[in-house]
Parts: C-alpha cells; structure tokens; sequence
C-alpha cells in the first residue's frame, strides 16, 4: 500500500511540476492544483496509513495505538481550504494579467 | 555641576536643539539661528567653566550603564585633548551660525539646514567626548551621515547629490573598516573602553593582530580626512553651502580622522608599520594635495585640497612617532581650523557678493570690498606660513620635525625636501588666491555688483583672523597653556619640552621658511598667465581623476555587476525562474540521500488492495492526462483534474480520515465551479501556436521540462515511500488523543485540534482567507478582460440568432432551456444543502464535520442557486452579502477568543460542558463552538465572494483594456 500511494503521489507531483514549467497560464494553474494534491496527500502519509481507526473517539481518551494520528490530518484540512484560495487567487491574477498584457503567457508576452 | 550632568549636557543639548529647529517655519531664519548659536553658545561657555577642573583632574568621565551584559556602558570622557577639539566644534560651530544667518538665501528652507548643523555638531562631539570606542564609532557614523545631508542641502543640483552620494558612500567604506578595527582592537585589549584601551599600548603593538588592527583603522580614519588616495570626496563636497565647508571641511569632520589617529597615537604609533603606512599616506596628501590646489580656478576647490594637504602634514607629524611630532600636530590642527575656517567665510562671501567663485573671471576686488580683501589676506598669509601668523608656528616646527632623524630609510631623508617643496606650493596658491582674486584687472560681466557684505557677515571672519595674528604673535601667553593641557592629555608622562615662541634664533627651519616663500612666489610669477586660461587642474596629473575613477568604480559595481547578475540569477521570465527553484530544491533533498543512506526495506505487497490500486490506477491517468491536456483542452484537463482530486478524496476516507476526505470533496466542487468561470476569459486555443521556435530546441526545452518533472515526481515518491515504510516516531499525536475529550469536549479530535488546541492557527488560517477573498474581490473589481473576450461566448450568439429567427421565441429562452431538469432539481435541493451544512457544523466537534466543510458546503447551495438560474434571477431572490459574513465571522471568531481574557485566561482558551435543553436532552457545549461558527461563516462569506466575483464579470459592462490582442488569440472562423 506505502509504494502504491508514494508512487501516486509522485506522478501527481511529476504531473504538476511538468505543468508548471509550461508557458501558459492555465497550465500553471492546473499544476499547482495537482501540486496541492501531491502535497497534501504526503503530508497526510506521515501519520502512517491506518485503514478503520479514524481519531474520532469512541470513550474519553484514546491512543494511537487504537487511532490514526490527527495532528497531520488537521494540518491537511486547512491546507486544502487554504489551498483552493490560494488557486482562486492566482487563477483571478492570471485573468487580470491576460487583461492587461493581452495574452495567457505566463511572462505577459509570448516569446 | 557634576561631570555626569555637565557631559550630558554637552551631548544632548545640541541634539535636542535639532528637533527643535526642525519645527519652525521655512523662512525662519532669525529664530533659527538665536536658536542654533544659543546651543553652541551654551555648549561653549560649559567648556569654558569645565576647563580649570580639566587642569585639576585631567579627566572628566560620565559613566552610564548601555548594555552591561556586553560590558559595554555609555561613557563620556573629557580631557585636554577632547576639550581642545570641544572648543573648535562649538566655537567654530558658533560662529558658523551667525554666517550661516547672513549666507542662507530667504529662498532656502532653514529649518533643514540649521537643523542638519546642530546635529553634526551633536555627533561631532560625540566624537570627541567618547570614552568608549563603540561609542565613538556610533557618532562617527552620526557625522558621516549628517555630512551627507548637509552637503545634499541644495539637492536640486546634481552636483550637490553627487558630492555627498560620493563623501557618504566613502566615508562610510572607511566607518565599515573602522568598526572592524575597532573590534580587533578591543579582541586585543579585551574592552573599548578607551581609558583600558589607552593603558595597553604594549599589548596591542606586540600582537599579532595590530597589523590587521591599524589598517583597518588607517581605512577609517584616512578616508574620513580625506587622505590620499580616498582625498577625491573632498573636492566635489564643495558643492555644499559655504557654511557647511567652513565647518564641516575645515575644522570638525575631516579633522576627526586625524583627531582618532592622535588619539590612538599613545597606543599605536613608533611602529615601523605605523611610519610606513601613515607616512607615506600624508606625504602624498601633503604634496599632491598643494600641488593640485594652485590649479584649481574654484575658491572653494583650492581650499579645499589645501585642506588635504594640510592634514597630510598633520598625518605625516603624526606618523613620525616623536613626541614633539604630536605636538606639532595638535598644534596645527588649531590653527589650521582657524584660517581654514575664516578663508571658507571669505570664499562664502565672494562668491555671495559677486556670484562666482572661478578666479578667472574675478579680479580687483580689493576695489570693492577692502575689509574682505584685508582678512583673507591675512588668513592667506597664515595658510602660507608667513611669519607673525599662527600657520608660521606649526609650520616651524613641522621643519624641524622633519629635519630629525626618526626611521633610518629614504623616507624619512626624503622628508625636508618634501616639506619645502610642499611649502612652497602653498605660498603659491595662497598668493594665487589672493592676487587672482583682490588684484589685478576689475572684473568684467559679473552675475553682481560686488559689495561689502553686511557686517555681522564678516565678524565670525574676522574673529578667526584676530585669533591667528594674536597666536601668531603671542603664542606663549595665549594659546600655549591650553596647548599643554591637550598635550600632557595625549602624551602623558611622555610630554616633551617646548617652547612657542616666534624667534627661534637663525636655523635651519627659519631658511626652509624663507625658500619656500622665495620660490613660492617665484612659482607664481612664472605660472600666473597660465593660470588665467589652463583648464581645471594639473597638467597630465588632471588625467588621474579621482572623480572619475570613483564615478566608474560605481557604474561598474551598481550598475554593470548587478546588471550581469540580474541577467544570470534574475530572468524576467517565470520558467527559468522556477525550474532553478525545483532543481535546488531537488538538490537539497538529493544531498542527505548522498551523504547518508535511504536503507528503505522492500515493498510490501501482502496488504495491497486491488479497489485502491485500480482507483489510483484511474488517479494517476487523470493526472497525467491533465498534465497532457491542459495546453488545448482546458475543460477536458479541469474534468481530468477532478478525477485526481477524487482518488485523493477516496485515499483520505480508506486510510481513516473522513474529516479531509469530506473536505476534499467539497473543496473539488467549488474548484471546479470556480476554474470553470475563469475559463471564460482565457484565449481561444487551437492546436497550433506560432512561435517561430526552433523545432529541435523545442523538442530539447520539453525533454529538459520533462526530465525535471521525473526527477522530481520520483523523489518525491522516494521521500512518501520513505516516511510510509519507516516506524513513526514518539508524536504529539497521542497528547491530542488523550486530552480532546477530557479538556476539549470533543469526540472528533481534529476538529478540537483545530478550534481548540491550534485555535490561534487556525484564526491566522481564517484571516488569510479572508484577506485572499477581499484581494480577489478588489482585483475583479476593476478587470479588464481581454479584447477577444469581451463579446459573447459564440454559443450564446448562436442560440440568441437561433431565438431571434424563430417568430414565437425571444432572445435568452434557449439559455434558460438548458440543464431545465437539472436546475429543477439544484433550487429544490437548496434547503436540503442548508440542513445538511447546518448538521455538518453541528455535529463537526464530536463527529466528521465542523466549520470548515459546513461553511463550503453552504457556500455550494448558493452557488448551485446561481448555476441554476442565473445570476439576475438569484440576486433578485437572495441578497447573501458575503462580505458582511466575512467581517462579523471574523469578529465573532476574533471575540470569542478574547472572552476568555474576562475570565483571566489567555486568547482563545475554551471551556466545555454539558447543556440540559428541554427535549433534545443533554447537549454538549464548548466554547470552541462559537469559534467554529466563525470559521463557518468565514468559509461561506470568503467562498462565495470568490465565486461569484468571478461570476458576475459576465453579466457586467465591461471595457476591455488597452492592450493590444495577443498573436495566438485570432478571430474565430
């Protein structure tokens, strides 16, 4: 399972990094967005993969031998909140920028 | 008065003095100078009253505790020598101002310029009284800086800019070297403070680092006095007002370069290293300086490299190591200050009377203005060494000094003949000066009439003057106790004989005198029609411009280097930009991997799941699909891109995180809605672009790209595989499981983590939300789409010419037939998405759920609203006013955390307990729910401000911006 999830996460992150050395705007942001992807997924794998322990407690206390770790997790869930903002944004600069340069390259000119 | 308030005093009041000239009016320039001169004044007569406890004591300390876990306090020291050069600073200072009130035009703001004075003389003094080396370099830095700004005072001229760009820019070189040496110095001693620094001279010139040591501080202390070969500064910083010159140039600011090395002269000197380097040094200050002089034509510019060779000659007495050499030094520091100062007053005055400083359009002054004429004459005299004056003096003893034997080497044999040739260039242009100037033809087409100054204008001159013929007449009864004082000061027991006298008897020194003026006028006979039509400075030596040299000096290194390394490191281009990101970044990862060892064990394929591994068999194609496609299929890449963010959504619920995996979900809904509005404004896309590229370097610069992207994708499967496989860690995991029930009251301990224990993360987390949201709205606000797209979309003109054609239709029916099932279905579930947000939020501190997901999730059934119908038909309906959500969330969320400051705990503690509500039973009930709540709205208000921001650009009126259309966006067929 370890290999299978590295092994994703790596052509999610090969497939974003590709896309952001490409020249147009759009391509940038799809990247990212994979990137975000790659990113969360292997920030979540830190806790270790643990299927049918999710740290929701059952009595008062608990320990990780019973449940998944949360502090990743908690980081993950802001990060993806945070992360589509962070798109949303870049995806309006991109816009604005089109506007004003007159073309989607990520430069403001083709070249 | 004690020596603590005293020293105070002395340091604070002339500071204190230039916040307060700072206040007053532009053309204030009589209060400003009661102001000004008041300060110097009372600094003055201080000085005068601290002198006999001087003689007493020999020092007056102040010491105050700075940093005392450094060892270092705030001391002031004041003895002979110090209260010497105390004396000149505020005394000349005095005087300046009252020049200074007559000189300055009503047109110039005074304020600055009486404010910039006081200061300089403050950080002058600073200089001066410091008993602490650190101290001392701060005020020295304070001068540098101050001297700047005075000589930038009119810095509507590029000369003036120039000048001190060029003063600070060297000044402040020799202030870095300084500080090094300084430090060196106090490594050595073991402290700066200068009284312990004074008493360990044997220990610093046996080290091995006083080498080091004193050519750092010869950088420091040559540069600020315009030593050769840093003398190029002085020059061009005559583009300062005059009364500036007369302080800065002649008396304070380049005399503290010479004033530190006679300071350190106890400490430093009699090494050969010493009489080498400081040696030569002022013997080309000295020479060069007074030969370049007789060719300059500007007043100002003569006296200015006087003035480098004047304290060429006192760093070449200086460098001889004899105490009688010191003396000569000291000696000559006073008087040079004096005629300096009063010849900058003249030159001040000509230049105010007539309008020009260039002798050769001057001439027959003496005509004019007798008083000028007969003052500069004699501080002229006293430059030149002529006897009766007080220059005569230190001059007759710089002779003799020079005429001793110190160091046995060609240097020092060299000496008398450098000192009368020296001499004689100074009879030269001091009677060039003169003669070119108050003699000679009236002058022709003059800028001015020229008049006698008003008389308050010439009484500062002429103070100085009746001070150099009193010395220089009556050394031993005026000047010559004082002398003692500073000496004995500086010296010590090492004090020598001497005696201040005119007459010395029929010696060598008397005849050196009498050549150098013989051959001095001579000189100026010979070159005096020259002079009249030469260009500016020396024959060939001009060539060697210091200016120039220093000018190229900064073009290469401000504008040619940084240029060439703004052309290697910086490319105005974002690819190049970050594939060097991600390379360094893989590097740095690469190198632990290099050093140590992975040592990974081999995968285990026993707990493998074929439903996992066929949906990231589904994941990894869409990715890499989407990584394919997003060049010319932008919908096909934002489907694709969904379908990674699903398998991603599907791994967070298999490995036991319903919380991201129900986040996750919501998150892709709205990326996608959003990415979907944006792709409206993006250019049409064919398949082919026109680039005019190379083929073969295309094909090379895509399998560069591609390469990294392998790289990169199998490092960081590599690191994921590695972190997976390796046993976890002791974690603070466990103290979150342990307590998010016991202190937290909540079952889900992610989300306790999040409003609870981070609880402040996650109130910075929501700021940036909603700073990000705010950013969005404001940029949207003024968008301007590109000319392509400012019509409509080519679907929406054929289904309006489609409705158009047809009798019974009206324009827009087709639209609103579109998705007509679907969008029955999306406003029925509108209530329906409320509920289950609404449970989300509720349910959110004990199971999957909290504000996060609710408040996207609520954020999703407004915009399946807007999907449904249009944006006029919703807004109609629903005012959702996200900004308002945003403002009071954040209010709530920012409130809730205070609250507990009422109870005395610190921001955002919470409490928990349980509720008994009639019906629905017992209830728990934290504070942390309020915070969520916060949370929740801001995710709404900041969500669907994003949206429908973006939504609403094509319903408004928009103007397309100026540019003009880019090559690959063509009219479509």
């Amino acid at each position: 399972m370890a290999l299978l999830l590295a092994v994703s996460i790596g052509i999610l992150a090969g497939s974003g990094v590709w896309l952001l050395l490409r020249p147009r705007t759009y391509q940038v942001v799809i990247g990212l967005s994979l990137c975000a992807l790659a990113v969360n997924l292997f920030i979540f794998s830190m806790g270790r993969l643990r299927s049918g322990a999710p740290p929701v407690l059952a009595s008062t206390t608990g320990t990780l031998a019973d449940y998944a770790d949360p502090v990743p997790q908690a980081l993950v869930l802001t990060a993806i909140v945070i992360g589509f903002a962070t798109t949303a944004l870049l995806l309006v600069v991109l816009l604005a920028a089109r506007g004003f340069s007159g073309t989607d390259h990520v430069d403001g000119q083709e070249r | 008065m004690t020596d603590d308030v005293l020293l105070t005093i002395l340091i604070v009041l002339p500071f204190v003095g230039s916040l307060l000239a700072a206040t007053f009016r532009p053309n204030a320039r009589n209060s400003e100078a009661w102001l000004a001169g008041g300060v110097a004044l009372i600094c003055l007569f201080l000085l005068i009253f601290a002198y006999p406890a001087i003689v007493e004591r020999g020092v007056l300390r102040s010491e105050a505790e700075w940093i005392p876990a450094l060892g270092l306090s705030f001391t002031l020291r004041l003895d002979g020598f110090a209260w010497m050069f105390a004396l000149l600073v505020t005394g000349i200072g005095f005087l300046v101002v009252l020049y200074a009130r007559y000189y300055m035009s009503p047109n110039d703001p005074v304020p600055r310029f009486f404010s910039f004075l006081l200061a300089f003389m403050g950080s002058m003094l600073g200089i001066v009284i410091a008993g602490n080396l650190i101290i001392l370099l701060f005020f020295w830095e304070l001068t540098s800086i101050f001297s700047f700004l005075l000589i930038g005072y009119w810095h509507h001229t590029a000369g003036a800019r120039d000048g001190a760009r060029m003063a600070l820019v060297v000044t402040g070189f020799g202030g870095v070297a300084l500080l090094a040496g300084v430090v060196l110095i106090g490594q050595i001693v073991g402290s700066y403070d200068l009284d312990q620094v004074l008493a360990s001279g044997e220990a610093i010139r046996s080290h091995v680092l006083y080498l080091p040591a004193l050519v750092l501080i010869l950088l420091g202390t040559l540069t600020k006095s315009a030593q050769f070969p840093f003398h190029f500064w002085l020059p061009n910083a005559m583009a300062a007002p005059t009364p500036v010159s007369a302080l800065l140039h002649s008396a304070t600011m380049v005399k503290a370069g010479v004033f530190l090395l006679t300071r350190l002269w106890p400490v430093m000197a009699g090494t050969p290293e010493w009489f080498w380097l400081l040696g030569l040094a002022g013997m080309a200050a000295l020479l060069l300086g007074a030969f370049f002089a007789i060719f300059q034509h500007d007043l100002k510019g003569l006296l200015a490299y006087s003035t480098i060779s004047h304290l060429g000659l006192i760093t070449m007495l200086l460098s001889l190591g004899s105490p009688l050499g010191a003396v000569a030094a000291i000696f000559h520091m006073m008087n040079h200050a004096t005629f300096k100062a009063s010849l900058f007053m003249a030159a001040g005055i000509i230049d105010h009377e007539t309008g020009t400083r260039d002798m050769r359009k001057l001439g027959g002054l003496f005509h004019y203005m007798p008083v000028t004429a007969t003052l500069a004459m004699v501080a002229s005299a006293a430059m030149a060494g002529v006897p009766l004056l007080n220059g005569f003096l230190s001059k007759e003893m710089f002779f003799a000094e020079a005429i001793e034997t110190h160091v046995h080497s060609l240097l020092d044999t060299s000496q008398p003949y450098v000192a009368v040739l020296a001499s004689t260039f100074a009879v030269t242009y001091s009677l060039r000066f003169i003669h070119s100037v108050f003699f000679g033809a009236k002058p022709l087409d003059l800028p001015r009439e020229p008049h006698e100054p008003p008389f308050w204008m010439r009484v500062p001159s002429m103070f100085l003057v009746l001070a150099c013929l009193v010395v220089g007449i009556f050394p031993a009864a005026t000047v010559g106790p004082y002398l003692l004082t500073a000496v004995q000061s500086v010296l010590g027991a090492r004090t020598p004989v001497f005696s201040l006298a005119i007459w010395h008897g029929f010696n060598l020194p008397l005849i050196m005198s009498a050549v150098a003026l013989v051959a001095g006028a001579l000189l100026y006979l010979a070159l005096k029609n020259y002079l009249r039509h030469s260009p500016v400075g020396p024959p060939v030596l001009r060539l060697l411009n210091g200016r120039h040299l220093f000018e190229r000096g900064v073009i290469v290194l401000s504008l040619k280097w940084s240029r060439a390394a703004e052309m290697v490191f910086s490319t105005h281009r974002l690819q190049p930009q970050l594939r060097i990101l991600l390379l360094a970044a893989a590097l740095a990862a690469l190198v632990p991997v290099w050093t140590g060892s992975l040592g990974l064990p081999g995968p285990d394929w026993s707990d493998l799941d074929p439903a996992l591994a066929l949906v990231w068999l589904a994941g990894a194609g869409c990715a890499i699909g989407a990584a394919h496609q997003a060049k010319y299929h932008r919908l096909v890449a934002l489907v694709l891109l969904g379908g990674a963010g699903l398998a991603t959504c599907i791994t967070f619920a298999w490995f036991s995180a319903p919380d991201l995996a129900l986040t996750q979900l919501l998150v892709e809904v709205v990326t996608t809605i959003l990415i979907l509005l944006g792709l409206r404004w993006l250019p049409k896309r064919f398949e082919e672009i026109e680039t005019g590229e190379n083929p073969w370097r295309r094909r090379l610069r895509r399998s560069r790209d591609l390469g990294i992207a392998f790289v990169v994708g199998a490092g960081m499967a590599t690191l994921a595989y590695a972190v997976m496989v390796l046993p976890m860690p002791e974690t603070i995991g466990s103290y979150f499981l342990e307590r998010a029930y016991t202190e937290g009251g909540g079952r889900n301990v992610v989300n306790v983590i999040l409003v609870d224990f981070r609880g402040f993360d996650t109130m910075g987390e929501i700021t940036v939300l909603a700073v990000v949201a705010l950013t969005i709205f404001a940029l949207l606000r003024r968008f301007r789409p590109a000319p392509d797209n400012i019509g409509s979309p080519l679907q929406q003109r054929r289904q309006n010419a489609f409705d158009e054609a047809e009798p019974d239709r009206k324009a827009g029916d087709t639209l609103g037939d579109y998705l007509l099932v679907p969008s029955v279905i999306m406003k029925w579930l509108f209530p329906v998405i409320i509920v289950l947000a609404i449970y989300l939020f509720l349910r959110g501190h004990d199971l999957p759920g909290g504000g996060f997901a609710a408040g996207i999730a609520l954020a999703t059934a407004f915009i399946l609203q807007y999907l449904a119908s249009g944006t006029i038909w919703v807004e109609d309906r629903l005012r959702i006013l996200p900004v308002n959500w945003i403002g009071l969330s954040l209010l709530l969320a920012a409130l809730t955390g205070m609250a507990s400051w009422l109870f005395g705990y610190p921001f955002l503690t919470t409490h928990s307990q349980y509720v008994e509500i009639p019906l629905i039973g017992t209830v728990p009930a934290a504070t942390a729910l309020f915070f969520d709540l916060g949370v929740f709205g801001l995710v709404v208000g900041a969500t669907v401000l994003m949206l429908i921001a973006l939504a609403h650009q094509s319903v408004r009126n928009l103007r397309a911006s100026r540019a003009t259309p880019a090559p690959a966006a063509r009219e479509e067929p």
